[in-house]
């Protein structure tokens, strides 16, 4: 059996006298694509925090590419990327210059026009203070993109797009998908995320309430929603 | 999902273009540097009003009044250095590139130093004009004091702004941590400076010129092996 | 606990002692007539100031190398008892430097350290009290121990190179033969009491860093959501 590229076992983190996550047992093989469910405070971006070595567990433990992020947090840091509500980027440079920055910091040719491309911007001069949200969205998944990770762990990815932007988001995804690319994704648009994935994790309150194939999500995520109400 | 995947940056390479990265941002921010090289100047008129018109007093203290006003300054330029990284999460995006933290610690106080330093090439030939003073020293030493001072300046200051970069009252918290931090290279600049200024009968200006640099490679050793754990916290 | 009562009643015996004999029993110095009788407290609070920094940056090393709670307890209780001496130090320096050089404050090195000294850890405790998560707290005054304490050191030097006056050091050896007994006992005395407050500080922190991260135990995995009943 070959190695998972996400190993989690009886995995949990608390904030000072609370428990934002706990109890989370993941087998991700490499390729797989994950759901993540849930209302906000869930512990879904605990958990993608978890898995991209940012965060320490308080308890269990987790393995990502098999290595331990305790010790060898650089070597992972290498092969995953994370979108995450903030946008990684700098307020005051323009969208070129930040993926300039990073390319440059990971090796790539430093000419960010082809990856503003794939994410349908213009290469314009103005601080990314300026922009809009969707289009700073954009240019963050131009980021991790630029980053070609093997594991791409990403948070809400249709947060702040217009309808245009989520089949955007939805063409991106079947790219990593086609790629070979794991990806985990949080978000709130089930029947949409669920379509791209193959298996979903419903969290609640930091536990697991259901997991399952991700053609069962759209259910379980009304299940869930009608027996919490 | 096609492109090179060529080696990684490291080392020095990395340095060299976080430096780059943080000239970048401090020349797209240079409105703020403008403010901060008037607040200095402002600085240097208040103690001329508070002091003067006595020509002489200034004289004699020119060097004490510069330094404070690039020390003073100096707080709110180490704090804007990080500001700039927690605003948009970008300091957690370069560590997940991933960006060593010592790369990091040194990119940043090297950027740091030049734009106080530039600060200073601004403020120093005002101080000169308005307190009547003419270096009877060699310029190139003075130009050397200066960045020793400096670098004594910036090297716990990168350090404790990083620290203190997701406190609310960092504006505050700031200074006080780093005042009393930098009393020995504050000291020996203004001492050193005054030398340069007015001669030096003695010559105590190798001792100060010393105790800066040992200051420095204390400080620039220590606060780099220290930094990865601020940012890991 | 009982050894640290122990130990507080210990410093009260020694402290009555040593001042008792040097308020009643020690004789007048030849310069300085009866305001060397400060010494007893003087040189007792700066040996108590220094250890106790001393010991916070031990606990503070020990927070970055081992991550246990028990050390940064430690570090807040010996920085607060080191900032409490330092104060008294301040205090008692000027009180001292009025009778004798008729100025309440001098720019003595020793004096001038102690307060660049005190403000920087009391800097610490500041910044203690700003950082809510604690194990970020822990590192940041860890971290901001271990570079002032190295600064101790290069202040004094540089402060005594920048004021020319100075006074030779008192210790125990420097001292006349009549006053070295109650030196060394207010010493002894000054030392365990400083003992005793930071046993008893780094209790305090203990428990309230315990509080603090007290977390109900992790509540049961709750049953999976049947799908199969769902309206």
């Amino acid at each position: 059996m070959p190695e998972p590229v996400v190993r989690a076992r009886d995995l949990g983190r608390r904030f000072g006298g609370r428990w934002a996550l706990g109890r989370v047992d993941l087998d991700l093989l490499q390729g797989e694509r994950l759901l993540l469910m849930g209302r906000n405070g869930g512990g879904k971006t605990t958990l993608l925090r978890l898995f991209s070595t940012l965060l320490a567990p308080s308890r269990g433990t987790v393995a990502i590419f098999g290595l331990d992020p305790a010790r060898e947090a650089y070597r992972i840091r290498r092969r995953l990327a994370l979108l995450a509500h903030l946008p990684f980027l700098y307020e005051d440079l323009s969208g070129p210059d930040n993926l300039r920055v990073v390319a440059r910091l990971v090796g790539r040719a430093d000419d960010p026009a082809p990856w503003l491309a794939r994410v349908g911007l213009d290469p314009r001069p103005d601080p990314v203070r300026t922009w809009s949200a969707g289009m700073r969205k954009r240019l963050s998944f131009a980021r991790l993109l630029l980053q070609e990770p093997e594991l791409a762990l990403i948070d809400e990815p249709y947060g702040q797009l217009d309808p245009d932007g989520h089949a955007w988001v939805d063409g991106l995804l079947k790219e990593m998908a086609s790629a070979g690319t794991t990806v985990i994704v949080a978000s709130h648009l089930v029947d949409r995320a669920s379509a791209l994935c193959q298996r979903a994790l419903l969290l609640h309150d930091g536990l697991p309430r259901w997991s399952g194939p991700s053609d069962q999500a759209p259910r379980a995520w009304t299940c869930f929603q009608e027996r919490a109400s | 999902m096609t492109g090179p995947r060529g080696g990684r940056g490291k080392g020095s390479g990395t340095l060299l273009q976080l430096v780059r990265k943080d000239l970048l941002v401090g020349w797209h921010g240079r409105a703020r540097l403008v403010g901060l090289s008037t607040y200095a100047v402002t600085l240097l008129l208040v103690f001329s009003f508070a002091l003067g018109p006595d020509t002489a007093t200034l004289h004699d203290h020119a060097s004490a009044y510069a330094w404070v006003a690039l020390l003073s300054a100096s707080t709110l330029l180490l704090a804007q250095s990080f500001l700039q990284e927690v605003e948009g999460g970008a300091l957690e995006g370069l560590l997940l590139l991933p960006v060593s933290p010592v790369a990091l610690f040194y990119a940043k106080a090297l950027a740091n130093l030049l734009l106080l330093l530039v600060l200073a090439g601004v403020l120093l030939p005002l101080g000169a004009v308005l307190f009547d003073v003419s270096p009877s020293g060699p310029p190139l030493a003075l130009a050397g004091i200066l960045a020793l001072g400096c670098a004594g300046l910036v090297a716990p200051g990168t350090l404790y702004a990083a620290l203190t970069a997701r406190v609310a009252s960092q504006q505050v918290l700031l200074p006080v941590l780093l005042f009393p931090l930098v009393v020995p290279p504050v000291l020996a600049s203004v001492k050193a400076t005054a030398l340069l200024v007015d001669g030096d009968p003695m010559g105590q200006l190798g001792a100060w010129a010393g105790l800066l640099v040992a200051f420095d490679v204390l400080y620039w050793s220590l606060c780099g092996v220290l930094f990865g754990r601020v940012l890991e916290a | 606990m009982r050894w640290t009562l122990l130990l507080g009643i210990l410093a009260l015996v020694a402290l009555t002692a040593g001042h008792g004999i040097g308020l009643f029993a020690s004789p007048p110095d030849a310069a300085m007539g009866q305001t060397v009788r400060i010494l007893y407290l003087h040189v007792p609070s700066a040996w108590t100031a220094m250890l106790a920094f001393t010991v916070a940056a031990v606990a503070a090393v020990g927070v970055l190398w081992s991550g246990r709670p028990g050390w940064d307890a430690l570090l807040e209780g010996s920085v607060e008892v080191g900032v409490v001496f330092c104060g008294m130090l301040l205090v008692q320096g000027s009180i001292w430097a009025r009778p004798t050089w008729s100025v309440w404050w001098t720019w003595d090195p020793r004096l001038t350290t102690t307060a660049v000294m005190m403000m920087a850890f009391l800097g610490i405790l500041l910044l203690r009290r700003l950082v809510d998560e604690p194990g970020r707290r822990a590192t940041a005054s860890a971290v901001a121990t271990i570079v002032s304490y190295v600064d101790v050191p290069v202040v004094y030097f540089s402060v005594e190179w920048w004021s020319a006056a100075h006074q030779g050091f008192s210790s125990a050896r420097t001292v006349d033969e009549g006053m070295r007994l109650p030196l060394w006992v207010s010493l002894l005395g000054t030392v365990l009491l400083g003992a005793t407050l930071v046993l008893w500080r780094t209790r305090i922190a203990a428990e309230a860093r315990r509080r603090e991260e007290d977390a109900p135990d992790l509540p049961p995995a709750p049953p999976p959501l049947d799908l199969e009943i769902a309206p």
